[in-house]
């Protein structure tokens, strides 16, 4: 028996404050303007797409003291933009990313709880934990936590945030004009919450919301980061996109989820992943190769060696050889505010390796970074992009992408114009929503509402989380 | 006599209305408060009659009889959604009115709170405002869990500790308004330089840090947002007492009284003169609304009726029946409200924040009885001349305190 084929998830990030954005590209438009997040938001609703992804980044990176210029700098508030974006789409999911180390509980899940009701159930929150002082010089507590405590934070803060959520069943709202009696129950929204992160009570301001609580994403790759996501998330965000990294991180993630009494559905795989189109597979390679080297400028692959040599390399020439200096051991001082400086643990022998590669294979600085890159995740044509993302969704290397564009805001245009009519053909991609909320999209099971009954689920009644 | 300036008008959004019955109000939608339909209708019907803005409430504890403690009642509306959401999710629905949503200055973030007026500000094209207020609640502090507030009711005499506390909170309020503007300066408007040559997208010489220390937080800065599209948004404050008036006329750009009468207005705006000029300020144009609760009908008996008919429903959630609570009352026609606001406005405010008893019944009296009798007089625009909240309020686009250019 063969057994059905696997639907595929599909999600548009919005392009992010790094070199993967080509903003010298005469189409590339506003980072900031409404109308930009509107293009690519109703491009991802045309076609049918699961959610709209936002990132986050919390303080402006820095590269030897000086703000880093290079790259897109500046973003919008992630909830405002998603409430003003619940205007303007009917059936798109709405994922934010959200600290929680820079944030606290009672305020998080008000303003996850208002854009669920706002959106009637399309919210998403991705959880991250930040542990650097440099973004936390930005708030009150200035706080930063020991990195070994960012998972336990993280789990503490959802927790707090989901007790809060769950403080409304969903039935409290009489609204009996007659009978004066609006609220059935005298302590709707009571909490109280003591751990060594929070001690919070009171009661809760917002009204249980269409889905419950928001689809919770989580996007860390460490076994600390898988364990959060196997244990509380219902998507995981990755970076492995081929086909035997993607099908072990897949297998992994999926294995854990039995010690949390999960069924393997309940967290869906979603790698973030890039792509070129073009009429036939030569004219992508090509278009694909012009990207990269775009991606990569000279200065642009000097800054990327500071990640791993944390000293200022500005006077090298990028298309010469590797700098002959090591790295500077020790907390990386010289790039500041970037998650991917902690990919380098071992600098000196990455430095070795990088240079015995370069040598090898007679490359200069800006060749090797354009190599390390790895190009783009899909090129071809559209029938050959939408073979691939298929193939690796049916072999259970991902349960769906994320797909981030390199030219804002049309990046996604002829995605949804070429590559999605061909997957819907097939069957593996939704030719219409069937569903309203988030949770419905992502097929995932309906929350058990506190207090008996289900909201909001794959067929969950949301009329009845909405009194 | 030199012609009358016209008034600005805005209403103040909360709930169902200010009544404590007015969510009982036959035309009362109290099952969609929590939907955006709901502040969609209210927002356009508020835009349809020409105001210069609307406020939306919040506050961090679920709603009271008593503002100043937590209750246990079922027969009020409890529950309420964030309010510089529910902004943005009407802000693509409209092109002109102001948004003003309310923010709890006392345990918020002030970048948080600057990145999320700025975005309300770039999601509206320019109509972005933020009503500041403080948290002086033991409960309220406990939703966050991280400093003690002792029980205070500002209404009767405070006690000298509570006086310093109070005045410790309006200082924090006023750091927070600091730091919010700073941040909407931080990005000089021409930043973004694209310069391809280079490979630089900004000028980072035209970012700022902020470096703002003070007692109750320090923030670096610069914003991750750029500068927003009025370049400062409006930054309002309600002020009940001198402490208060002087916090609105040292950072805001409307100060919201609340006057009894016509001759309490002019005491209160003379007031504020005297605070903007001690805090330098003279030149600067600031506002100074009055609020006034207002409860509309066709006819004086008609609206008598009706306030007797929900002080009835409200039992004795308004003891005393409905007096507008801090505000000044009008029970009556729209031809009597506007008669008092000419009088006011006589008496020196530049414009009124209405609240209404019942929505929508008295926010539609105000847009569709009341804003034609003031433009027959020529009291109030005939359309909007302008498409920002800084434009309808006549305040110029401010230069950036740090451009040096």
């Amino acid at each position: 028996m063969t057994r059905p084929r696997k639907q595929i998830h599909l999600a548009a990030h919005f392009p992010g404050v790094n070199n993967t954005t080509v903003w010298s590209d005469p189409r590339s438009g506003s980072h900031i303007d409404f109308a930009s997040f509107v293009h690519l938001a109703r491009t991802a609703e045309r076609a049918k797409f699961d959610f709209f992804f936002l990132a986050e980044g919390l303080r402006l990176r820095e590269y030897n003291g000086r703000i880093h210029d290079l790259d897109v700098v500046g973003r919008p508030d992630t909830f405002t933009v998603l409430a003003a974006l619940a205007a303007v789409t009917d059936r798109l999911g709405l994922a934010g990313t959200i600290n929680s180390t820079f944030n606290e509980p009672f305020e998080v899940a008000r303003q996850f709880a208002t854009l669920d009701h706002l959106s009637a159930g399309r919210a998403a929150w991705n959880v991250v934990t930040s542990w650097d002082a440099f973004t936390g010089e930005n708030f009150r507590r200035g706080g930063f936590l020991p990195q070994d405590q960012r998972y336990e934070r993280a789990e503490t803060f959802l927790r707090t945030a989901t007790e809060l959520f769950d403080s409304w069943r969903g039935d409290e709202i009489a609204a009996d004009a007659d009978a004066g009696v609006f609220l059935r129950d005298p302590a709707a929204g009571a909490f109280r919450h003591e751990d060594a992160h929070f001690a919070v009570r009171g009661r809760f301001s917002v009204p249980r919301s269409p889905q419950g609580r928001p689809v919770i994403l989580q996007a860390g790759d460490s076994d600390g980061g898988r364990e959060f996501a196997a244990s509380s998330a219902d998507a995981i965000f990755t970076g492995h996109n081929t086909l035997e990294a993607g099908r072990a991180f897949h297998a992994d993630v999926k294995r854990r989820l039995a010690r949390y009494g999960r069924a393997r559905d309940d967290l869906k795989v979603l790698p973030a992943a890039t792509f070129v189109l073009g009429d036939t597979d030569a004219e992508a390679e090509e278009l694909a190769r012009e990207v990269t080297l775009a991606q990569h400028s000279g200065p642009t692959a000097l800054r990327f060696l500071e990640q791993v040599w944390n000293r200022d390399l500005s006077g090298y020439d990028p298309d010469g050889p590797l700098p002959d200096v090591d790295p500077v051991d020790g907390e990386n001082t010289v790039v500041q505010g970037r998650a991917s400086v902690r990919l380098f643990r071992d600098r000196l022998a990455t430095a070795r390796e990088w240079r015995a590669r370069a040598e090898g294979e007679g490359l200069s600085i800006r060749q090797l970074v354009v190599a390390l890159s790895g190009g783009q995740t899909f090129v071809g044509s559209p029938a050959t992009v939408a073979d691939r993302i298929d193939a690796l969704v049916q072999a259970d290397a991902a349960d769906g992408f994320i797909l981030v564009p390199h030219l804002t805001p049309g990046g996604l245009d002829p995605f949804a114009d070429r590559v999605v009519p061909l997957l819907q053909e097939r069957g593996v991609f939704r030719a219409d929503y069937t569903g309203t909320t988030l949770r419905e999209h992502l097929d995932l099971p309906p929350l058990p509402a506190p207090g008996g009954g289900r909201t909001g689920g794959r067929s969950g009644d949301v009329a009845a989380s909405r009194a | 006599m030199a012609p009358r300036p016209p008034l600005h008008l805005a209403v103040a959004l909360d709930g169902a209305g200010w009544h404590p019955a007015a969510w009982r109000a036959p035309d009362a939608r109290p099952r969609d408060l929590f939907t955006a339909g709901y502040w969609r209708d209210l927002v356009t019907e508020a835009e349809r009659g020409l105001l210069d803005l609307v406020t939306i409430e919040d506050g961090l504890a679920l709603q009271s009889a008593d503002p100043f403690r937590p209750d246990d009642r079922t027969d009020a509306v409890r529950g309420r959604l964030d309010a510089v959401l529910v902004a943005a999710r009407v802000a693509p629905l409209t092109r002109h009115v102001g948004l003003v949503p309310t923010v709890v200055a006392t345990h918020t973030e002030p970048f948080h709170v600057s990145k999320a007026i700025a975005t309300l500000d770039h999601v509206s094209l320019g109509r972005a405002g933020v009503r500041v207020r403080i948290s002086a609640r033991p409960d309220e502090a406990a939703l966050f869990g991280r400093r003690a507030v002792p029980p205070l009711d500002p209404r009767g005499p405070l006690a000298p500790d509570q006086e310093q506390l109070v005045a410790d909170l309006l200082d924090e309020a006023g750091d927070h308004v600091e730091v919010q503007r700073r941040l909407w300066d931080s990005w000089e408007d021409d930043a973004e330089i694209r310069d391809a040559a280079t490979g630089r997208f900004i000028d980072r010489d035209r970012l700022h840090y902020i470096d703002f220390i003070g007692r109750r937080f320090s923030v670096k800065g610069p914003s991750i947002t750029p500068r927003p599209p009025q370049g400062q948004p409006v930054v309002a404050v309600l002020a009940h007492t001198e402490p208060v008036v002087r916090l609105g006329a040292r950072v805001a750009d409307v100060v919201l009284v609340t006057p009894r009468d016509a001759a309490d207005a002019a005491r209160l705006v003379a007031l504020v003169r005297r605070e903007q000029e001690a805090a330098g300020r003279g030149g600067e144009t600031v506002h100074v609304l009055a609020d006034v609760a207002v409860l509309l009908d066709a006819s004086p008996a008609a609206a008598r009726d009706r306030r007797e008919h929900l002080d009835e429903l409200a039992g004795d959630l308004v003891p005393a029946g409905y007096t507008g609570d801090d505000a000044h009352l009008v029970t009556g026609t729209a031809a009597e409200l506007a008669d008092l606001l000419l009088e006011w406005q006589d008496a020196g405010v530049s414009g009124f924040r209405l609240r209404p008893a019942t929505l929508p019944h008295d926010l539609e009296a105000v847009t569709r009885a009341l804003v034609p009798l003031l433009q027959d007089r020529g009291a109030f625009r005939q359309g909007y001349a302008t498409s920002t909240l800084r434009g309808h309020l006549g305040l110029a686009r401010p230069a950036n305190r740090y451009a040096t250019a």
